[in-house]
């Protein structure tokens, strides 16, 4: 039995490290396994891999692009999983896509063909909680970690559901909004991130918007990581090579380390996810130091 | 149930039965439907499934709706024998509802009323609607300027220069008109771009969804929204001839008008339900809209129905001389009907429907829309196979204004 990715993700985080999954959609450019590689080089502790569809309802402009440059590219799906079998880097690989190429067969082949593969998780956010039951069965018999969305226009309710359903982590959205760059940490991250962790022991990554080392930083003191995918497919549609996507991954790894480092943290005898957050804490609890 | 006299619309009138969809099952269709549409839209779809729900059963919503459809849209339409056109139908007598007569000249009209009146009640100031040809969108700026409410359209950049004359319409009604440069720059990606404004600035605005299609609750809402052209043409029908008409034919794209005629019919079992859908150069030459006839079944724009789709599940551009049967989706509630025979679709070319479009204006002095002509065109088919005795009753879902540049390249005028 290989280790499933929400065993990777929780054993890195019992070790004090802020989680990163950097994103790439596969077949945007030529080489793009290798993007993949650079990311594991850099640091990454799983690699979240597009697979294009021509209306990616929650996609900004930068993703939809790749989207569109990788199909007329000629990607398909047997394509992509042919040459992620072949891909081994260390850390586990995580698809990403929308529901009509999950359920173009049926869910379960979809699950299965994703597993034989070696792919270790799977995000369709196109499919919120509702829609997921016999997904989520299809995905759990392969030992895929289905991952589910939750957004700060969640109600609580329904936030501890996602919470019960999701597998792997739980991809906590920032904003309202697509995925794509932008500047400030809002404060409804921060409420979300603290709501998710109060009811879950699933790592609770942040995702959408996420577009400098800094704020990736920032971020990560609300939850357990970051998603990065329009910062990094924005360089790679300008043209830049896997190296220096690497370089971009490390410097948000380096940024990711410095604030566990800077941050002291008294209740750091505690594993990390049973700390409840202070309520005259209005960001959550303090990373461990 | 009446609620007054000369009421066009009743509290049964919207909760007709005879279909699939049921709220409780979240809008599943059969299979078909559901809400396939990301988290952070779920509340806002919660939002306006509850408010319509309180709304439907309302009386003082109703009656407001129902003074606007009277005072505003000119209903009810009539319904109009064209025996002239009928002699090419096998000498069958065809029946046309005028929706063309409606205020905006489409069926349209009912539909934005209706959501515009949930807009207020949903304390929303703000609405955005997807356009293809332009006729939702104006119809939408149409209900906003009536109501006070801001309008943001969203149209493919390629339709924009298509529809010029629309694009102008809107913008004098009010709304802004933002042109979509993804994708295919036609319809499907203006409506990717509409979930997107809407998941971004869902706190003041509601989505004013144009069709049957999209995630539960909009297939459910445009019906009910759509469906007093069945309920006062079967009224008239029988009024002037003393029967239920042998058969339906209306025009599918998204499916709005055919589900706004069939569905106050579904339960009348001798009634033949019959959708057309744009059958484009024709289906070998792969450039069609013919989603129903020879699409498979998969998920867009947030539910499950036929999908024109390669084997992996992209998309494919669909092609119309029609622009508003131009989508490579359909609504679930017709997905359904389908797969449950109650409704039979087939094709009609470019070339059929120009035929009937040119012959309805000729033989009766109505020139149809372009996307109801390929209803009539299916009608005279239909008329010579069920025979002279038969009474085909004829959505006209919109007038032909809208089409005059290409009826003047393709009949060379």
């Amino acid at each position: 039995m290989t280790t499933s990715l929400e065993e990777f993700l929780t054993a890195r985080r019992a070790a004090g490290r802020r989680l990163l999954v950097p994103y790439v959609t596969a077949g945007a450019a030529p080489g793009w396994t290798d993007v993949v590689r650079a990311y594991a080089d850099a640091g990454a502790d799983a690699v979240e891999i597009g697979f294009p569809f021509s209306d990616p309802m929650l996609d900004g402009v930068t993703i939809q692009e790749a989207s569109d440059r990788a199909i007329a590219a000629g990607t398909t799906v047997t394509e992509i999983l042919r040459e992620v079998t072949a891909l081994d880097v260390g850390v586990p690989l995580v698809a990403m896509t929308y529901g009509n190429l999950v359920f173009q067969r049926s869910g379960a082949e979809f699950c299965a063909a994703l597993a034989t593969s070696g792919l270790r998780g799977l995000i369709v956010p196109d499919v919120p909680l509702e829609e997921a039951g016999d997904l989520a069965d299809a995905a759990a018999k392969e030992h895929l970690d289905l991952v589910l969305l939750a957004a700060p226009s969640t109600s609580r309710d329904r936030l501890r559901q996602i919470a019960g359903r999701s597998r792997g982590f739980v991809y906590a959205l920032t904003r309202m909004g697509t995925t794509g760059e932008r500047g400030e940490v809002p404060e409804q991250a921060a409420r979300l991130g603290r709501d998710l962790k109060e009811l879950t022991d699933l790592p609770v990554l942040f995702g959408f918007g996420v577009s400098s080392p800094a704020q990736a930083a920032e971020l990560a003191r609300h939850a357990d990581g970051v998603v990065v995918a329009s910062a990094l497919m924005r360089r790679l549609l300008d043209g830049a090579r896997p190296r220096e996507l690497g370089e971009y991954v490390a410097s948000i790894r380096r940024a990711l380390d410095g604030a566990v480092d800077r941050e002291p943290d008294e209740h750091a005898t505690l594993p990390r996810h049973r700390r409840r957050p202070d309520p005259q804490d209005q960001v959550g609890p303090l990373p461990r130091g | 149930m009446s609620i007054s006299e000369g009421t066009l619309i009743t509290p049964a009138d919207f909760t007709g039965a005879g279909s699939a969809g049921d709220v409780s099952e979240r809008g599943k269709f059969g299979v078909f439907g559901g809400r396939f549409v990301p988290e952070a839209l779920i509340p806002a779809l919660d939002e306006v499934a509850a408010e319509y729900e309180k709304a439907r059963t309302d009386l003082a919503f109703i009656r407001e709706f129902d003074h606007l459809l009277r005072t505003y849209a000119g209903r009810p339409t009539t319904i109009t024998d064209v025996p002239r056109f009928a002699e090419q139908a096998g000498g069958a007598r065809i029946l046309l509802k005028r929706e063309d007569l409606t205020h905006t000249g489409a069926h349209k009209i009912n539909n934005v009323l209706g959501q515009a009146l949930l807009t207020k009640r949903l304390g929303k100031s703000r609405v955005i609607a997807e356009t293809g040809a332009g006729q939702h969108g104006v119809a939408t700026a149409t209900a906003a300027a009536l109501m006070g409410l801001e309008c943001v359209i969203y149209m493919g950049a390629v339709d924009c220069e298509r529809q010029a004359l629309n694009v102008a319409r809107m913008k004098l009604l009010g709304a802004r008109v933002v042109p979509v440069t993804n994708g295919s720059q036609t319809l499907k990606d203006a409506i990717n771009e509409a979930f997107r404004d809407w998941v971004t600035n869902v706190d003041s605005t509601h989505y004013l969804f144009g069709t049957v299609a999209g995630p539960y609750p909009f297939p459910g809402i445009v019906r009910d929204f759509a469906r007093i052209i069945g309920v006062e043409a079967r009224r008239q029908v029988l009024e002037l001839t003393g029967k239920l008409p042998d058969a339906i034919c209306a025009a599918v794209g998204g499916g709005s008008n055919a589900i706004g005629i069939m569905h106050a019919f579904i339960e009348d079992e001798g009634v033949q339900l019959h959708g057309y859908e744009a059958g484009g150069r024709g289906l070998e030459t792969g450039e069609h809209a013919l989603t129903l006839t020879a699409g498979s079944i998969g998920v867009l724009h947030g539910s499950r129905t036929y999908v024109l789709q390669d084997d992996e599940g992209q998309t494919i551009e669909s092609h119309s001389i029609s622009a508003g049967l131009d989508y490579p989706g359909v609504g679930p509630e017709h997905a359904w009907l389908k797969d449950s025979g109650r409704a039979t679709y087939h094709g009609i070319t470019d070339a059929e429907a120009m035929d009937a479009f040119a012959l309805l204006a000729r033989t009766e002095g109505i020139i149809p829309a372009i996307e109801s002509s390929h209803a009539l065109a299916g009608a005279l088919k239909l008329g010579r196979d069920l025979g002279p005795d038969a009474t085909i009753l004829v959505n006209l879902s919109g007038r032909g204004d809208k089409d005059m540049g290409t009826a003047m390249k393709y009949f060379n005028l």
